[in-house]
Parts: C-alpha cells; sequence; structure tokens
C-alpha cells in the first residue's frame, strides 16, 4: 500500500511529466529550478506516471500542478495538507506529492500543517519558503524576519516568525529537510531521500523571490558567503563545513557551537556525527534552528525517523475487521439485533 | 397478566414522557419501553430531550432529561404533542414539564424526592403534590427511593448502587399500566450487565417490584391496552435519524461500489453519524476525524478526486465554515455528499434544539455561481433513503449535494421496515475507463451536463483539476470571458436538470381545496398528522410537502395552483416561503413561522389553518 520503490525502474524520463501548459513564473524565480529538479526525480522513482498526484494550495508556488502532466489538484489557500490527506487515504497506492509556500503552509494553513505532520501519512510535501507573500505583490509572512518592510509593514514587521523545522518537530513530525533552490543537485537528492521515506516528508525550500524578497536568502545561497553561512549534513557524517572544510559543529554544555578544526587540539572525532534517525528530536531541532551569522544553516535531511504511517494504521484496521466482524454486507448491519417480525 | 382485567381500557395511541434528573437514566427508561413498544407490535416515534450541559446542576430545572415516546395500534408520524402520562423522577422535571402534559395526563412521581430542599432547588414555593397545582390530573405518589432500597435489600447493595435501579422501578409501573410484558426486559439486564449478576438481579427486583407495585396500590382506575399496529408484513427495527442516515450511506457505498470517505469533525447533533460511520471498518469506511471542519470536508474534496463516495457531515456553523471549500466541489464538479444536521442559530445558537435554520445558507452561502443540489430528510426513517438519494445524486450528476436534516429527526426514533439493499435502486457513476481516447476533463453528458469521473492511477487519464475557472471540455485555466459565462450556465444547468432525475412532487389531499399546506424537511411527521386530523373534521385541506428544494420537482408551479390559500409552515422565520416567492412568484404564499427551539405541535397547525379557513 505504501509507495514500493521499485528497483528496476520503469522506463520514464522528465518528458512523461512535462506539461503543454506556459509556465508562468517571473523569470529568475527560484520556482522554476524547482520545477526541473521534480522533473528529474520523477521518472526514477519507479512507479508508473499515472499513479502520481500533485496537490496543491494558492499562491505562486502552488501554480505547480499545472506545470506537471501528473494527476493534480491546484486547491484552495491553506487547505493542500488536508486535500492531499484525503487523497491518500482513499488511494495510498498513489504518490502524492504537495506543494505549498511559506503563506499557505504557515498562516491560513498553520493548523493543518502541525497536523499533517502528527498523522503522518506518506506524503512529499515541499515547502516554498521565500518569506513574502508573491502572488498577492509583496506582504509579509510568518516567515518573514522581524523588522522586515514590506508593503504590510511600512515600518518593520513587529511578529516573530515561525521557523518551519522547529513547527514540524514541536508537532512531532518524522521528517524534515532543508535545501536551497540555487542547489538542484542536493534538491534533486533530498527530494529523492523523501519519495523513500515513508511518512510526511517536509522539505523547506529557500526560494528565491526575485520580485518581492529579492536575495532574502543571499547570505546562506551567495556564493561569497554560502561555504561559511551553510552546512550540508550527510547521515553518519560528522559535521564539517567551510570553504576549506575546516569548519565544524559540537555540543558544548546544551547548546551547539562552531568549532575550527586543529585549533585548541580538537579534530574531526570530536565533532558531532549526525544521526537523522534519531526518535530523540533534541538535536534535530537545534540543528533546524541554526543560522548565521552565528551558526551555519543545516541543509539535508536533518531528520528522518521511521513509524507507522495514518494509512497503515487504518487499511490494517480495515483489514482485521473484515476478516473477524460478521457484517459482511450492509444486509446483515441492517438485520443484525434489535429487530422484530411482524407476520 | 394484570389481576384487573376488566378495567382494561384500549387506547388508539398514547404518549408518555420520562423526566428526571440527567443522572436518573431516563434515555435508557425511555429505550426500554420503546423495545417493549415494539415487542407489542405497535407503530411509534420517540423523541429525547436533554440539555447541552452533560451533568447540570442535580435536582435543578436546567438538569432535567426526558425521553418522550407516542406509541399506538394507529400510524404514527411524530413523537407526540403533549403527554398523556408523565413520569417525573423529581420535583424539578414535574415543574420542567408542566406545560407538556395534558390537563388529563397521569402523573407518576418519586414521592420521596419532594423534600424542602429539592422543592427550593426546583424553584417551587410550595409543595405541587399539596397545593393545588395538579388538580384535574391523577396523581400516583410513589415512594420509589425507599421502594427501590427495600426491593434489594436481600442483594447487600449499598445504597447509591441500589438508587441506581431506581428508574426501573418507574418504568415497572408504567408497564403495568400498560398491561406489558416485563421479562423481556430481563433479558435486555443479563446482556447489559452481564459482568455484574448482582446488577441483573438488582434491575430484575426492581422492575417487578415497581410492576406489582401498580398492582398492589390500586390507584389507577384503569390499566391501558394499545392494540398493534396494522404494519404491512416485515423486518422491522427502531432507528433515530442519525442511524439512518449513516446507514443510507452505506447502502449507496455498497451499491455504487465505491468505499465511503467521512472527513467531518464533531458537533452537535451530527456526531452519531461520525460515531456510526467510524465503527464500520469492516465495510471499507475511512473516516477522519479532522482537526476542524475544513479539514473535513476539504480532505472529502481529495478523497473524491480520487474515487470515494466522499461525505462530510456537520451542522450549521460547520457548514458555515465549509463554505469555501463546497465552491470548490462546484467548480472541480466533484461528487460529495454534505450533511447538514440543522441546530438553532445563528452562531453556536443552541446547539441541542432543533430548528430550519440553514435552507439559505444551503441554496446561497458561497462566492460566486455556486450551485448545488439541495434536499431535505423528512422524518427519522427517511434520513436512509435521503442519504442514499443524496449519493446517487451527487456520484450519477457529478456534484456536491447538500442534504438537510434537523435534531428532531436525527435524534427522534421511529419504526423502520428494513429494505434489502438489492432492492435500492442503482446507483452508476461515470468512471472512465483506462486510456479512453474520448476522455477530456471537462466533455460532458448530453443528457445529465455531467462530467465524467477519471481516477488517479488509471493510465491514460491525467488532467488537472482545481479552483481556478477551467476551460469547457478539455479544463485548462481560462479566464475568457465568454467561457466563464458558459461554465457558470452549465455548472447551473446541470443541476436545474436533475429536476428530471427525481420524483414529481406530489399533494395529500385534493387537488383543490381552501388550504394547501406547504413545508418541507423535518416537519413532515406532524404536518401529516394536522393534515389528517383536519380532513377527519371534514376540513377543504391539502398538504404538499417537499424533500427536493434545489431543483424544485418539476411540476411545483402546477401543484401549487388550484388552492384558494397557500399557507407554508416553517421552522423558521420564512426562508422556504422566499424561496418560492423567488422561483415561482405568481402564488400568494402565506406563512406560520415558529422559532422557539420547539417542533410544531399538530393543536397549533390546525389553530392557523382553521383561522385561515374562517377568514375564507
Amino acid at each position: 500500500m505504501e509507495n514500493t520503490i521499485d528497483t528496476k525502474k520503469l522506463i520514464l524520463s522528465k518528458e512523461d511529466f512535462g506539461s503543454d501548459q506556459m509556465v508562468k513564473w517571473c523569470p529568475g524565480c527560484g520556482d522554476h529550478a524547482i520545477l526541473k529538479s521534480i522533473e528529474n526525480v520523477f521518472p526514477e522513482i519507479g512507479i508508473p506516471k499515472e499513479d502520481f498526484v500533485v496537490v496543491s494550495g494558492i499562491g505562486c508556488s502552488s501554480r505547480f500542478p499545472y506545470y506537471m502532466n501528473t494527476y493534480g489538484f491546484h486547491g484552495i489557500h491553506g487547505r493542500a495538507a488536508v486535500l492531499a490527506t484525503g487523497v491518500k487515504l482513499s488511494n495510498p497506492k498513489l504518490s502524492v506529492w504537495m506543494i505549498s509556500g511559506d503563506g499557505d503552509s504557515m498562516a491560513i494553513g498553520g493548523n493543518h500543517f502541525i497536523h499533517i505532520a502528527r498523522r503522518n501519512l506518506d506524503i512529499n510535501y515541499l515547502m516554498f519558503n521565500n518569506k513574502i507573500y508573491g502572488l498577492t505583490k509583496g506582504q509579509y509572512s510568518p516567515t518573514t524576519p522581524k523588522g522586515s518592510k514590506t508593503k504590510t509593514s511600512p515600518q518593520g514587521t513587529f511578529e516573530t516568525p515561525f521557523n518551519p523545522g522547529e513547527l514540524v518537530i514541536g508537532a512531532r513530525g518524522k521528517f524534515f529537510a532543508r535545501v536551497v533552490d540555487t542547489n538542484l543537485k542536493l534538491m534533486t537528492q533530498v527530494f529523492r531521500q523523501a519519495a523513500e521515506h515513508k511518512g510526511t516528508s517536509i522539505i523547506e525550500i529557500l526560494a528565491n523571490c526575485v520580485i518581492f524578497n529579492n536575495q532574502v536568502h543571499a547570505l546562506i545561497t551567495g556564493r561569497e558567503t554560502k561555504d561559511d553561512s551553510q552546512i550540508v549534513l550527510e547521515a553518519g557524517k560528522p559535521m564539517i563545513f567551510g570553504a576549506d572544510l575546516d569548519k565544524g559543529i559540537v555540543l558544548r554544555g546544551t547548546k551547539l557551537v562552531v568549532v575550527e578544526i586543529g585549533k585548541d587540539g580538537i579534530t574531526e572525532a570530536d565533532l558531532l556525527v549526525h544521526d537523522p534517525s534519531d526518535p530523540d528530536p533534541g538535536i534535530h531541532l537545534m540543528l533546524a534552528n541554526m543560522a548565521p551569522p552565528e551558526l551555519p544553516a543545516a541543509l539535508g535531511v536533518i531528520r528522518s525517523v521511521a513509524a507507522e504511517t495514518l494509512e497503515e494504521a487504518m487499511y490494517e484496521s480495515i483489514e482485521r475487521e473484515k476478516k473477524t466482524s460478521k457484517i459482511k454486507c450492509v444486509d446483515d448491519l441492517l438485520t443484525g439485533g434489535g429487530t422484530w417480525t411482524i407476520d | 397478566m394484570t389481576s384487573k382485567k376488566d378495567r382494561v381500557v384500549e387506547l388508539k395511541k398514547a404518549v408518555i414522557r420520562f423526566a428526571g434528573d440527567s443522572g436518573d437514566g431516563m434515555q435508557l427508561t425511555g429505550s426500554l419501553f420503546s423495545d417493549s413498544t415494539a415487542f407489542a407490535g405497535n407503530d411509534f416515534a420517540t423523541f429525547p430531550d436533554y440539555p447541552s450541559e452533560i451533568r447540570a446542576p442535580q435536582g435543578t430545572v436546567s438538569g432535567v432529561s426526558g425521553f418522550q415516546i407516542h406509541f399506538g395500534k394507529v400510524d404514527i408520524h411524530t413523537s407526540g404533542d403533549l403527554a398523556d402520562v408523565l413520569v417525573a423522577m423529581n420535583p424539578a422535571s414535574l415543574k420542567a414539564n408542566m406545560n407538556w402534559i395534558t390537563r388529563e395526563a397521569i402523573i407518576i412521581v418519586d414521592s420521596d424526592t419532594f423534600t424542602d430542599k429539592n422543592l427550593e432547588k426546583a424553584g417551587y414555593k410550595s409543595d405541587p403534590l399539596e397545593d393545588g397545582t395538579l388538580t384535574g390530573h391523577v396523581v400516583v405518589k410513589a415512594p420509589i427511593g425507599t421502594m427501590t432500597k427495600e426491593a434489594v435489600s436481600s442483594l447487600n447493595l449499598d445504597n447509591k448502587t441500589a438508587q441506581k435501579s431506581k428508574n426501573m422501578f418507574a418504568l415497572g409501573i408504567v408497564f403495568y399500566m400498560f398491561n406489558r410484558d416485563y421479562k423481556p426486559t430481563f433479558k435486555f439486564f443479563e446482556q447489559k450487565f452481564k459482568a455484574n449478576p448482582l446488577i441483573v438481579e438488582a434491575n430484575k427486583a426492581v422492575l417487578t417490584a415497581g410492576y406489582y407495585f401498580g398492582d398492589t396500590i390500586e390507584a389507577f382506575a384503569n390499566t391501558y391496552k394499545v392494540e398493534p399496529a396494522d404494519l404491512a408484513k416485515g423486518l422491522y427495527r427502531n432507528v433515530t435519524g442519525n442511524l439512518a442516515t449513516a446507514w443510507g450511506l452505506l447502502a449507496a457505498s455498497e451499491r455504487s461500489g465505491r468505499k465511503i470517505f467521512l472527513g467531518s469533525y464533531p458537533i452537535t447533533p451530527a456526531t452519531e453519524i461520525l460515531q456510526e460511520l467510524t465503527k464500520h471498518k469492516e465495510l471499507s469506511v475511512i473516516a477522519l476525524q479532522a482537526e476542524d471542519e475544513i479539514a473535513g470536508i476539504v480532505s472529502s474534496i481529495g478523497a473524491s478526486f480520487t474515487g470515494s463516495l466522499a461525505v462530510t457531515t456537520t451542522s450549521g456553523p460547520g457548514l458555515s465554515l465549509k463554505s469555501e471549500a463546497i465552491g470548490l466541489a462546484v467548480i472541480t464538479e466533484l461528487p460529495i455528499v454534505i450533511i447538514d444536521v440543522q441546530r438553532g442559530g445563528p452562531s453556536t445558537g443552541l446547539p441541542t434544539k432543533s430548528e430550519q435554520s440553514d435552507l439559505y445558507q444551503a441554496l446561497f452561502g458561497r462566492n460566486g455561481e455556486a450551485p448545488v443540489i439541495v434536499m431535505a430528510a423528512l422524518s427519522p426513517v427517511d434520513c436512509f433513503y435521503a442519504a442514499y438519494e443524496a449519493s446517487k445524486l451527487a456520484l450519477e450528476h457529478m456534484t456536491p449535494v447538500i442534504l438537510l436534516t434537523d435534531g428532531s429527526i436525527a435524534n427522534g426514533s421511529e419504526v423502520f421496515q428494513i429494505p434489502k439493499v438489492a432492492d435500492l435502486l442503482p446507483i452508476i457513476p461515470p468512471i472512465v475507463p483506462a486510456n479512453d481516447p474520448d476522455y477530456k476533463p471537462y466533455k460532458r453528458d448530453l443528457e445529465k451536463l455531467s462530467r465524467r469521473w477519471a481516477l488517479p492511477g488509471t493510465p491514460g487519464l491525467r488532467h488537472r483539476l482545481g479552483g481556478l475557472e477551467k476551460d469547457n471540455v478539455f479544463g485548462n485555466v481560462s479566464s475568457d470571458p465568454k467561457n466563464h459565462q458558459l461554465m457558470c450556465e452549465l455548472r447551473q444547468e446541470k443541476v436545474n436538470r436533475v429536476a428530471n432525475y427525481i420524483p414529481e412532487q406530489e399533494v395529500i389531499g385534493d387537488d383543490h381545496s381552501d388550504v394547501l399546506m406547504v413545508s418541507w424537511g423535518g416537519t413532515y411527521g406532524v404536518m401529516l398528522t394536522a393534515l389528517e386530523e383536519l380532513r377527519n373534521e371534514g376540513k377543504s385541506v391539502s398538504l404538499t410537502h417537499f424533500k427536493y428544494i434545489m431543483p424544485l420537482p418539476r411540476n411545483t408551479r402546477e401543484i401549487l395552483s388550484g388552492y384558494k390559500k397557500i399557507v407554508v409552515c416553517e421552522i423558521n422565520l420564512g426562508q422556504f416561503v422566499n424561496y418560492l416567492r423567488m422561483q415561482i412568484p405568481e402564488f400568494n404564499y402565506l406563512q406560520y413561522n415558529k422559532i422557539q427551539g420547539l417542533p410544531f405541535m399538530v393543536a397549533e397547525l390546525k389553530d392557523k389553518v382553521n383561522e385561515l379557513l374562517n377568514d375564507l
């Protein structure tokens, strides 16, 4: 019932998933790269093309289904997570991909966001975070950094933003990854891992809005700065980063800190080794919260913990009841108990 | 069974109301009397009346819980206006129900509870058993607490446990009054309290003691008997509207071959439908208790896209929250059944009281031109057929259907002749076969104007749906002016054409009479009873009662002509009458509206009609 990733891959190419619809995102928008990456990943998953469903909410990112040649559903604002929930529960065989933005997921759809994370359906949730409302032309979102001037915060925002990863972990989510729209290779790799993970895989994509919030992620993605302000986590590997790969992360007391390898007797062996499969969310939460300039932003799969999915639990219950119940059809139900006959 | 056979009076029908504190077990007492009534072969209908608080302050009027049963040798359509017999387990329940009994009603009270403290809690200045309040009534003062204690004295129960059986003493008295056999109820005790034989014995002893108390004290001048009703041969059961709704959906699932997906959020008085459906995993029900009303309907829309019989159940405030999503189902032309068990509004309103509150909301409560099929169930039993038909219309016409029931019929029960699922009309959803070269997302059936259902996972039918306007046939996003007008008209016309697939409207009575009563939905039983009584009195009155509202049956205009006066009776301020004025403006519609959280009474409907007849 879950997506079984077939090793002998079906022979599909990205042409199988391209749509004949004109892509109407702004030139230079990060969304183009994400679309390209998805077109790379889908043919490799090993399921027939008719088994993909792409579901979205409202916002620039949510136009995505129209640009994919799959079964698709462009929903209403904030509700993609529950639309996807219905699709997956109704037919667990389908590979369900959900596209949403920071406004769609964190503001109007905030309630559904935490519940999909907790329910753990096998859905791949791509959250394009450009920290702004693009489609309505430039209002602040729940992830906009405090103090940012936007059309609805001319003096700068007064609100503390959400960190999506923190929210996923707080909602007892089992999978959280972060990628940047400028790194196609990493994106593709993480999407693949999300597809393989059985459960709700939430991926925050730091996406650039060239029009209303250009360079919002520049510190993390900029050619000059990125090496020192991002770390790509890999399972089982020590946490090393920096242009010269000479920096690392250690746990000191209750805090993560950056150290220089070779300085003060620090060696690679002292560094934290990434374990995304640890059910304890403690370190994952700290990793998700890391931010430059003090700490590098964590990219890659931060948390990936195996757990039963909602659809597995429900369908197992159905199979069990079918075997044990005396009721085999509706006639049995109507006539079972509490009846009397008039002759 | 009685020693007073010479004083048995035969009745055509009777109404009994059991009332007590909300912890006194009155609902159980009522349902056991219902079982006994079924066993006696009577037709019957019941209605529970309980406070919205789970345990309101003990002994107060607001904490009174009641259960009314109307049973007869004749056809019974309602749970009855006023009770002929009131069982009042404390002063508060007597006070709360004095307006709901006939002038000559027999009142059975637990006299042990009429203490100064309890009288004060109930708000009595003096003891109604002594001060003349009950003049005209036969009052049976039974020291139920004391007698219950005595009845179980040999079982060594603590007093608190013993007193829990008090309600069975009252039931015993009523069984005696109506010449009922109490033995079948023993079987219920044996099953219900299987784990605790002492409790079984206690209940048996107390029920028997109540029965013989009735026999011994000679308080009753007569006992009563209601002969079996002339019901058609067949298998029967008692059913509430909510249960019938759930079962109707299950039957539709079986006949359509589409498993049920229910996305719902608990809300009074609709919750029992969710509770019932979620039990039936063996019938492949997928039930999601959603995080809110919106998640309930939107998950169902996702499941509809994927090929399930999609359902969401709610009440008025929940329907408000679902409005935007209903629009999504309208524009994507996906089938979904939305069940609104109406309650008093606006806002939180009167959660446990019934009202025909949401017709406007069902018809008009969305942005844009967003027509849906609207229908209303007539009675507890009709909830089964209405839920089945709503599913059939949604699946075959690819459209949302709003089915309105209400708190009265949802919680009320009546006798249900069990149909065979195979005898129901078939349901054939327009599912597209794999690789159909002719498939286009918005290509339509030329008769129904419905599009076809292409399910994800099917080869060769990939397509995109969504809330943005689509071009006709191909289904690509389109903001073309002419296309939008065409699509709006097509969606409206599709719903209008449902009129060709539903039964024609009928009149009960004559094609021409002085007054035509018009009503819709859950008031059917009381309207019919009023009509029957008026016609038996020789009055020139007819009734037409609507189940299908959007669209109206094709012959509605024709039906309404031929009457000197038309009066539209509703439990609201006139929602259906205004809809009729809009749809069929050429008639002069009078209206009769009541909006008190209470059902119509037969007597007040008759008064209204008589007033109209006198004015002719």
